[in-house]
């Protein structure tokens, strides 16, 4: 059920650890300080993407727009994206190997966390709307960004609309 | 710094020396006092005998430290010369206005170790309060003169000190590169703990100080780990389909509430800190998040909309009914409770602003502490007298102490970047 992600750079850290002679450094490396008991640094490491079929990024096709766009502490999918989103239900539907990420966000106004969850509610909404016309549970992972990645990094009223959205990544994009 | 260094190179570690180095470039954290108490204790602290290097540096650690706390004001002993052993001349520090006094030495020991002694004295009542002697080293120096801060802070205003505590919080350096730091109470001895191409935020510290609980999106979605800061071991703690977050510890430090998706909805669940264990808490078709235990581990406050607009809520650590905290106005967020559990700290919308806000539990009686527009994440010292929060300034993210009645002051900030998410350690055992 539960996935334990290790990143390359911490197993090349755990190697390096392992190969060490000197067990009791290997055993918690820890790093001397001024100030206090040690803090070891850990560098995450993103994800690569792919290549997609031509259909999903042909900015003439439909497909090729990911992006639905919400009203201020809304969550409701605007009549103005019903196409977009049945569209990617449809390829969904007839690609059943293709899985998708939805991606919510929010504005910067407000805590992190509630944001986070107001996120959520979008991707949400969006999923049960490509889930309701035929695209299969398994096939969409509804998740949140809250207001930690802006699309843009104004703040005003602009900035803020282009940042209430949920994008449709396919796998390979994230 | 060499000695690190060298740690690191026995073990092999260079990757991780150079993403530190990386880090320190630009990582400092300024701290200006921007308000004080209204009563603040004249304090003298004589300057340090022995070794002159090194009786300069606690001298002025001790110092920093008492002034920043806004509760004393410095009185300038002239480089009037006494240690812990000289009968002090009371009247000589009474016409400077010291209603205390404190004097010490350093003295050297044959292994290269170091020790830091001090006295400190009521000057109106010409009597010892006390002392104390910490061991130190060349290097230890300043968190030397953070404990005999801590001790006379006590001593003088009957609570703990907080000085030789630890801080956390995240570098947003730009877009692509943000960074977990760890700080000591003072800014100083930043050292990264993460470093990430996307954002990290909500970062928790375990009771017992040793691991820091904290959301990463590395994985592009929100997932919890909790990372043992002395190895930079990390376990994913929930990383369960959906949304992953908002990770506070239970204060026996064997469960963490957090946030999760994967039912649908954000709901409130605790599980191990282990990550086994899942137990879902709230059920209500809403917004459920920011949950945090109470001191003694009963309740669970945490946000919903449950009522149309977000508000503070409570529930009991084995499910019910919630019941809710916060009445007034449309916004009220983030609830975090003092280590005594009296006062909850929480961030309200007043007038388009987001302020922090603290409510004594007992009589629901609210005060907005501050009059800022981005105030968040409130996170309490461990002796409850200061509020540690993310602001702005200037259009930058900072952090901001702040007094319970909002007179003392205090602003953290890095000179390349947004420092936000804040989370202040516990005491240092």
């Amino acid at each position: 059920m539960k996935q334990f992600v290790i990143p390359a750079a911490l197993l090349l850290l755990l190697a390096a650890c392992s190969s060490t002679p000197d067990k009791d450094a290997s055993a918690g490396a820890p790093v001397e300080t001024r100030g206090g008991p040690g803090v070891a640094t850990v560098t995450a490491q993103g994800v690569d993407s792919h290549n997609l079929p031509a259909v999903l990024t042909d900015p003439n096709n439909i497909l090729s727009k990911r992006s639905v766009y919400f009203d201020y502490d809304n969550y409701e999918v605007k009549a103005e994206y019903k196409d977009l989103v049945a569209s990617h239900a449809k390829f969904l539907t007839g690609n059943r190997q293709f899985k998708m990420l939805i991606q919510g966000n929010t504005d910067e106004r407000g805590s992190r966390e509630y944001n986070l969850a107001l996120g959520q509610k979008r991707a949400d909404a969006v999923k049960n709307m490509l889930a309701l016309l035929g695209a299969r549970e398994d096939q969409l992972e509804a998740v949140s960004l809250g207001e930690e990645k802006p699309k843009n990094e104004g703040h005003n009223d602009d900035a803020w609309a282009a940042n209430r959205r949920a994008d449709m990544l396919y796998n390979g994009e994230f | 710094m060499l000695r690190m260094l060298i740690e690191l190179r026995r073990v092999g570690l260079l990757a991780v020396v150079l993403a530190l180095l990386q880090a320190s470039a630009h990582a400092e954290l300024t701290i200006e006092i921007t308000g004080a108490g209204a009563n603040r204790i004249p304090v003298a602290i004589a300057d340090f005998g022995g070794d002159p290097a090194a009786a300069r540096i606690v001298t002025s650690v001790v110092r920093a430290d008492l002034e920043r706390s806004g509760l004393f004001k410095m009185v300038d002993g002239g480089g009037l010369a006494m240690t812990e052993t000289t009968t002090p001349p009371f009247e000589d520090w009474k016409s400077r206005g010291a209603d205390a006094l404190a004097a010490g030495s350093i003295g050297g020991s044959a292994d290269g170790r170091q020790e830091a002694r001090f006295r400190l004295y009521d000057v109106n009542k010409q009597s010892v309060l006390g002392g104390s002697a910490f061991v130190t080293s060349r290097t230890m120096l300043r968190a030397a003169g953070h404990r005999i801060a801590d001790v006379i802070y006590e001593k003088l205003t009957g609570e703990p000190g907080v000085f030789s505590t630890r801080i956390a919080y995240v570098v947003r350096v730009n877009a692509a590169r943000y960074e977990l730091h760890i700080a000591d109470a003072d800014g100083q001895n930043a050292q990264a703990a993460l470093i990430s191409k996307e954002p990290i935020i909500s970062p928790s510290w375990s009771p017992d100080g040793s691991r820091l609980a904290y959301v990463s999106f590395e994985n592009k979605k929100p997932v919890i780990y909790v990372h043992s800061l002395a190895s930079g071991k990390r376990i994913v703690v929930a990383n369960f389909k959906g949304s992953n977050s908002a990770p506070t510890w239970s204060p026996d430090g064997s469960r963490l509430a957090v946030v999760l998706s994967k039912d649908g909805g954000s709901q409130i669940f605790t599980v191990s800190a282990d990550g086994s264990g899942a137990q879902r808490l709230t059920t209500a078709n809403a917004i459920n998040t920011e949950p945090q235990y109470s001191p003694d581990g009963q309740w669970i406050y945490f946000t919903s909309d449950r009522g149309g607009s977000p508000q503070i809520y409570r529930v009991g650590v084995g499910g019910g009914d919630p019941q809710r905290v916060s009445f007034e106005g449309s916004y009220n967020v983030t609830p975090r409770l003092s280590p005594d559990g009296k006062t909850m700290a929480f961030i309200s919308r007043r007038d388009g602003g987001f302020r922090l806000s603290v409510m004594d539990l007992a009589s629901r009686q609210v005060q907005v502490v501050t009059d800022s527009q981005k105030d968040e994440s409130p996170t309490f010292a461990p002796n409850g007298r200061m509020i540690l929060i993310a602001t702005e300034a200037g259009g930058r993210g900072v952090l901001s102490a702040v007094s319970l009645d909002g007179r003392i002051k205090q602003r953290l900030s890095v000179t390349a970047g947004d420092v936000r998410e804040p989370a202040w350690g516990p005491f240092n055992k």
